[in-house]
């Protein structure tokens, strides 16, 4: 079982190896993730970012947590997109037909894109201070924000190899993952303070676990939260609710991931 | 006698469809063994079977002794696979595919590239190692992709149609690289479309078709039982065609037949060249003026139709070998004067 366990570090690691070598013959792929996150911010921070009011705080240091998040939500297309086309060209039959831990497979894919979602963070961190958001947190606290924004994107990165493993044609995991997360991301505290919204709606908006792991990093990173009085319950304390409900997305999107590598393949 | 692939009553269903209706097979170690039958006869069915990917309804098999389920993990130890489309990483370069391959057969980092660097000798590929492998042509990707199935010594190999879609040269140069795996006392399950392929490379042949094996022995046993080469002549006008059947059975001892365009007369060629010229005396005694023809051995489809007494499913497109090939390989055909 020890060297199941070797062997699964190994393997990972051996493909990770392959994704960054990917990510380093295809540096536009950094750019392409980044840009569009840079579009939002301009576009929210300085074109919406006037009329958008803020209870307590300014609307700069409000998005810069939405931004961050919705770039996550948006890498579960990149993901999937990977997946099928990998399941297309018959590497994964390949892979399958080796005496290598499967699993590492699907682990060597996620945590590779978690490289990735790092690297475009970091870029986007002074784009952010250059539209004037700030960190009123001690660095425990500032760390503790980014690792759990690190956290949501590699759960983020189990769902789409699961959509990927799912759907097998990168098109339809495009257009699918799009519409998953298009959602999750614009009927949530993302972009917008949730005060103004229709009462159904805002319920709706503030169950929204995406609602719960933005306020959590704005909590952590001493950025304005936006919430009205009494919010929902996972509002009240969102750092360890936010711990939750990623954990049960992973404990629910890794297994069957798993599982549908297993049949993937199988047909 | 060193049995390495065995596999017995496999069966799979898709659905309503049962692809594979009781396949049994047993494979000589050190031995080719060709397994033929046109598109969506089952032959990649039970190539991903034996290879552990699939698990069959029914019946097992075992590989180098260990059953491809109960034991899928030690079977994938010791096999190489090459599918129909090579399964490659196009952004890595032939190097870096062969040694991750290495790595993930858990060679170690070093003998993985060491091995790397050997197959990329052996299979001519130095000079593009260091290239992506989707600027590689069809050839390359192939001899790259067998290549990879090799990284780990494995003795035994499956090839799941290695050269559809391949040109002459690249055949006829993956088909050495093959015979050189098996002087080495590799042994390798070959699928093909090609009755030309499997006679160059196989030991014994399997013929299957709609999920059942048709027939099986050596590519001579299969041979007799279709007949050897045939002669045919194509004439301007079926009466023309109707005539030259008496001159042409001095070919052959089963009578001439003419085929579905009535202008094209076949006739087993048992005599070899004596057998050429005298029918052509004969058809030149008789003034049946032949407009072209050619020498060839039996078809894959006159091998179905001898062997299972209907057609080919997929015979005008998907089996037989691309046009150039065929000509070049298998038929001997001169222009008329």
């Amino acid at each position: 079982m020890s060297s199941t366990y070797s062997h699964l570090l190994s393997d990972s690691a051996a493909l990770v190896g392959r994704h960054m070598t990917h990510l380093k013959r295809t540096p536009q792929k950094i750019i392409a993730v980044t840009l569009m996150p840079i579009m939002f911010v301009v576009l929210f921070g300085y074109l919406f970012g006037s009329s958008m009011q803020v209870p307590q705080g300014n609307y700069h240091e409000y998005i810069m947590a939405g931004i961050f998040a919705q770039m996550m939500l948006s890498s579960v297309i990149n993901t999937g997109v990977g997946v099928a086309e990998d399941l297309n060209n018959g590497l994964v039959e390949r892979f399958r037909s080796l005496p290598m831990v499967q699993l590492s497979v699907l682990v060597g894919r996620t945590v590779s894109d978690l490289v990735l979602n790092a690297i475009s963070c970091v870029a986007m961190i002074p784009v952010g201070f250059l539209i004037g958001w700030r960190l009123h947190a001690n660095p425990f606290d500032v760390v503790a924000g980014f690792l759990l924004l690190m956290l949501l994107g590699y759960a983020m990165a189990w769902l789409g190899v699961l959509i990927g493993l799912a759907l097998r044609d990168p098109q339809a995991v495009n257009s699918v993952a799009m519409v998953i997360t298009m959602p999750l991301a614009f009927l949530s505290a993302t972009f917008y303070p949730l005060g103004n919204l229709p009462g159904w709606l805002r319920t709706v908006a503030e169950w929204n676990p995406v609602t719960t792991v933005v306020t959590a990093m704005r909590e952590l990173w001493g950025n304005p939260t936006g919430l009205g009085d009494d919010p929902a319950f996972p509002l009240r304390y969102p750092v360890p609710c936010a711990l939750v409900l990623i954990g049960v997305l992973l404990a629910v999107v890794v297994p069957l991931a798993n599982r549908a590598y297993r049949r993937a393949t199988a047909q | 006698m060193n049995i390495a692939i065995s596999a017995e009553g496999l069966r799979k269903r898709y659905g309503d469809t049962e692809v594979l209706k009781g396949v049994g097979l047993s494979v000589e170690a050190g031995t080719v063994y060709g397994v033929l039958g046109p598109n969506g006869a089952g032959k990649t069915t039970m190539v991903r079977m034996l290879a552990t990917l699939l698990q069959p309804d029914a019946g097992s098999a075992q590989v180098v002794g260990y059953d491809v389920v109960t034991q899928a993990h030690e079977v994938r130890r010791r096999i190489g696979l090459t599918g129909q489309y090579a399964a490659l990483d196009g952004e890595l370069t032939g190097r870096e595919n062969l040694v991750l391959l290495g790595t993930l057969m858990h060679l170690g980092r070093k003998r993985a590239r060491t091995r790397a660097e050997e197959l990329l000798e052996r299979f001519d590929l130095t000079d593009a190692a260091d290239r992506p492998v989707r600027t590689y042509s069809g050839g390359m990707r192939r001899r790259l992709d067998l290549g990879a199935s090799l990284i780990a010594s494995p003795p035994v190999v499956f090839l799941d149609e290695p050269t559809t879609g391949l040109d002459l040269v690249s055949r006829t140069a993956l088909w050495d690289m093959v015979r050189e795996q098996v002087a080495d006392g590799v042994t390798i399950l070959l699928t093909t479309q090609y009755l030309e392929e499997a006679d160059q490379l196989a030991d014994r042949i399997a013929v299957i078709d709609q999920g059942t094996v048709a027939a099986e022995g050596t590519p001579d046993e299969l041979k007799s039982m279709v007949g050897g080469e045939r002669l045919e002549i194509t004439v301007r006008t079926p009466e023309m065609a109707r005539a030259a059947l008496a001159p042409l059975s001095s070919a052959g001892s089963t009578p001439p037949v003419i085929d579905d365009t009535g202008l094209r007369v076949s006739a087993a060629l048992e005599t070899g060249f004596a057998g050429v010229s005298k029918a052509a005396a004969e058809l030149q005694l008789n003034s049946v003026e032949v407009v072209d023809f050619v020498v060839r051995r039996p078809s894959l489809d006159e091998v179905f139709l001898e062997l299972t007494g209907h057609k080919s499913r997929t015979a005008p497109v998907g089996s037989r070998p691309p046009a150039e090939a065929e000509r070049g390989e298998s038929e001997l055909e001169v222009a008329p004067r």
